[in-house]
């Protein structure tokens, strides 16, 4: 499966998905493209979260096509592995691994699954963690960490994977509003060094601020969509503004 | 030393208080060879017990029905039936199957001997319940935890080995404790075999010295040494282990 | 950046639930016995070929049945009386452990675990060689046989973890139940009667259920010691048929499934229990 630049990087194509009876997803379509940002937001329950864990493989679909740089990923004989080297995941709950140190937490992803050496492995979670902002912090245990300072460790867990594109699953919605900050300023900075970004979210000031476009999801269908412009100026359709005016 | 053998033999003349394997050497040696093979045995046994554990808890995780069937199984008639009646089943039933070979003096003995079939018998049975001790420890480690390392792109086993493990084991340390002491105690039923464990030790010294009180007493207080030992053990490992910040 | 050194709002790690999971049910499959049963068989039909003068394995355990079932019933007897005695000592021990009175607390505590740690057959023998054959009450001679020591001897470990039962109960309770009990003016002995015991007579039964399960099982080990139950009977049918060895694998295997029938639906019924009650809680 080759895949090149002018192709969308994400093509997800009228997807379905269920839990038993429960429909959630009824249809979604949307494309993303390299280096791209992209908000989906919405009301809970509209399947915002289902969507982006179907990305990577963490639920499977029962109809439609999402395509990760060319490759299918609801093809059984997928290698899920494969594809989760290429699509990053943090998560709401940051789930970092409380017996390991922040460094550890970093390094050993590429350590065990990409095989790198161990000290190249252990200088780059290094400078990940300088990125984010924590260098002081690499010996700490979770347990140690506030909130924020856990998820921009999870953020740098993910880049050491050096994936193609991240998935971000309302990764600030656990925290307190001061410490929600750092973390937006994290995914801003990742965002301005060409990072592609899918992110479920809540904060509509950085999704104006930094999104290249922005999906708005209810009842399992994208609403409307539009560039952060047209979106929060002129929606169009009832349901958005309705949603708009109670956020903002 | 001698002067210290000899006041045992000074203690029973005045009190009769009778502790041979004090003051005599074959007695003494008989004991300290009792002990030895008790320590032996526990040893041995708590090892293969929690290894049994461990893998019966990987594959009670498996996706096949007949896997997870027949731990169940195994788990269900170990824990239900008399640990004596199922060392005698391995000794008596099972060991007759056995091959004989030559043995040094020209007759033929079975290729697994009593303490062999001891080890065997004991460690499937407290196995047995180490499965369900460490299938709570996995249970306990938060379902997200598991998702974040499969969003990186750990294998199957690799996040047993890494993550559910080692989390499992903080766990269950004190569940996994009351059940090693168990097994302790659990040896002396060796001696229905006729290994030539403590209390067997211990029974050919008062059959000999009629002194059974004496010996009774002794037998008391080593096993709530050897366990106390044991208890010890464990809560330094347990603390060794402790993950800072995570605290109960 | 700003550094907050609090905790951070979402557990780690769950709390630690001693519960079993739904992969073992709480539905009684009895069918697990069907490995035991098809042992039975399955060995005393290897064995068979061969030699038809003799009578079968399985017709041979057939003829014996009745006495080991009987030899069963006694084990079940004594498991009955050990528990009864067990209990009864184990819960004054165990209220000892919670007085105020320091001496009767380290005692209580010394003694509990002193017989905890002991081997189950230890204690028997401790019991057994140890406890007159016969005594005197108040002029009155009361024989002492076998099985009565082997009980007494099996009641001694259960005292000691039905004290330890009660207390982990009582310690299990929330402070609060003790705090609202002293601002309304009870006595210590009122709140530990009135209100704490009955509280934890709930969190107490599955553990003690288990016990049982497990002191049942362990009335084998009076076996060793000379009392005549279901394994000395055994042992003797074993003999009486001229130490065959194709009749080892039946004999012993179909002990095992008395056992497992009896102990069986009582562990079931204990993981039941144990998850209404915590659900309660």
């Amino acid at each position: 499966m080759s895949w090149n630049d002018t192709e969308p990087m994400v093509s997800i194509r009228d997807v379905y998905k269920s839990f038993g009876t429960l429909e959630v997803l009824k249809g979604i379509s949307l494309d993303v493209m390299k280096g791209e940002v992209i908000c989906i937001i919405g009301p809970s329950g509209s399947g915002k979260s289902t969507l982006i864990r179907c990305i990577n493989g963490l639920n499977d679909i029962q109809a439609g096509s999402i395509l990760v740089e060319g490759q299918e990923v609801n093809d059984p004989e997928l290698d899920k592995l494969e594809l989760r080297k290429k699509v990053g995941m943090v998560f709401q709950q940051y789930n970092l691994f409380p017996h390991k140190t922040a460094l550890e937490n970093v390094m050993m992803a590429p350590i065990r699954v990409l095989k790198h050496d161990k000290e190249i492995a252990k200088k780059a979670a290094i400078e990940l963690l300088c990125k984010v902002g924590l260098e002081d912090k690499e010996k700490a245990y979770p347990g140690e960490m506030s909130g924020g300072q856990q998820q921009r460790v999870a953020i740098a867990r993910s880049l050491a994977m050096n994936p193609d594109v991240i998935l971000f699953d309302e990764v600030t919605a656990a925290l307190d509003p001061e410490t929600v900050n750092e973390v937006l300023l994290t995914i801003k900075r990742l965002a301005e060094d060409g990072m592609t970004c899918i992110l479920v979210t809540h904060e509509m000031g950085f999704a104006r601020e930094v999104a290249d476009h922005i999906y708005f999801t209810d009842g399992g269908l994208i609403v409307e969509h539009g560039n952060p412009k047209n979106f929060f100026e002129n929606a169009k359709d009832p349901r958005t503004k309705e949603f708009l005016s109670q956020i903002l | 030393m001698e002067t210290f053998y000899e006041w045992f033999l000074v203690l029973y003349e005045d009190t009769g208080i009778n502790l041979p394997f004090m003051y005599d050497d074959y007695d003494r040696g008989r004991i300290l060879n009792g002990l030895w093979a008790t320590i032996k045995l526990s040893a041995i046994c708590v090892l293969f017990s929690v290894i049994i554990g461990m893998v019966g808890a990987w594959l009670q995780g498996s996706p096949w029905k007949v896997t997870r069937r027949v731990v169940n199984v195994y788990i269900q008639l170990f824990r239900n039936t008399p640990p004596l009646v199922q060392l005698y089943f391995f000794y008596f039933a099972v060991g007759i199957l056995i091959p004989r070979v030559e043995n040094d003096w020209g007759g033929t003995s079975p290729l697994i001997d009593s303490f062999g079939w001891a080890v065997i018998s004991l460690s499937f049975f407290a196995g047995a319940f180490n499965v369900e001790i460490f299938r709570s420890g996995i249970e306990a480690v938060p379902k997200s935890t598991i998702e974040a390392a499969k969003a990186l792109g750990f294998s199957r086993l690799q996040i047993y080995k890494d993550i559910t493990l080692p989390l499992a084991l903080r766990v269950v340390i004190p569940s996994l404790n009351n059940n090693l002491v168990n097994l302790v105690k659990t040896t002396t039923l060796a001696y229905a075999i006729a290994v030539p464990e403590l209390l067997y030790e211990s029974n050919q010294i008062w059959s000999d010295n009629v002194n059974v009180t004496e010996m009774m007493l002794f037998l008391l207080i080593a096993y709530f040494v050897l366990v106390g030992i044991l208890v010890w053990a464990m809560n330094s490992w347990d603390r060794s282990l402790k993950i800072p910040g995570f605290g109960q | 950046m700003k550094c907050h050194p609090y905790k951070t709002d979402l557990p780690v790690m769950l709390p630690y639930k001693p519960i079993e999971t739904e992969n073992f049910g709480s539905t009684i499959k009895l069918w697990y016995a069907v490995p035991i049963v098809a042992l039975i068989l399955g060995t005393s039909a290897i064995a068979q070929s061969g030699s038809d003068i003799r009578l079968g394995a399985v017709q041979t355990l057939m003829r014996w049945m009745p006495l080991l079932l009987q030899g069963f019933i006694f084990n079940v007897l004594i498991s009955v009386m050990a528990m009864a005695i067990g209990t009864g000592l184990g819960a004054a021990l165990g209220i000892g452990q919670l007085s105020l009175n320091r001496l009767v607390r380290s005692s209580s505590w010394l003694l509990t675990q002193f017989f905890r740690n002991a081997p189950w057959l230890v204690l028997l023998f401790f019991a057994m060689f140890l406890l007159p054959f016969e005594v005197n009450i108040f002029g009155i001679i009361v024989p002492l046989p076998d099985w009565v020591k082997a009980t007494i001897g099996l009641a001694l470990p259960v005292m000691a973890n039905v004290s330890e039962i009660i207390r982990g109960a009582v310690l299990s309770l929330p402070s609060g139940q003790w705090e609202a009990a002293e601002s309304l003016a009870y006595s210590r002995r009122q709140t530990l009667w009135l209100i704490i015991l009955p509280q934890c007579l709930k969190r107490m039964l599955p553990p003690w259920m288990n016990l049982y399960a497990i002191l049942t099982m362990a009335t084998v080990l009076a076996s060793i010691v000379g009392v005549s139950e279901v394994m000395t009977l055994t042992g003797e049918a074993l003999a009486a048929e001229g130490g065959r060895p194709d009749l080892l694998a039946p004999f012993y295997a179909f002990v095992l499934l008395i056992f497992f029938v009896y102990c069986y639906p009582i562990a079931r019924l204990t993981v039941r229990l144990e998850r209404k009650f915590s659900v309660i809680n």
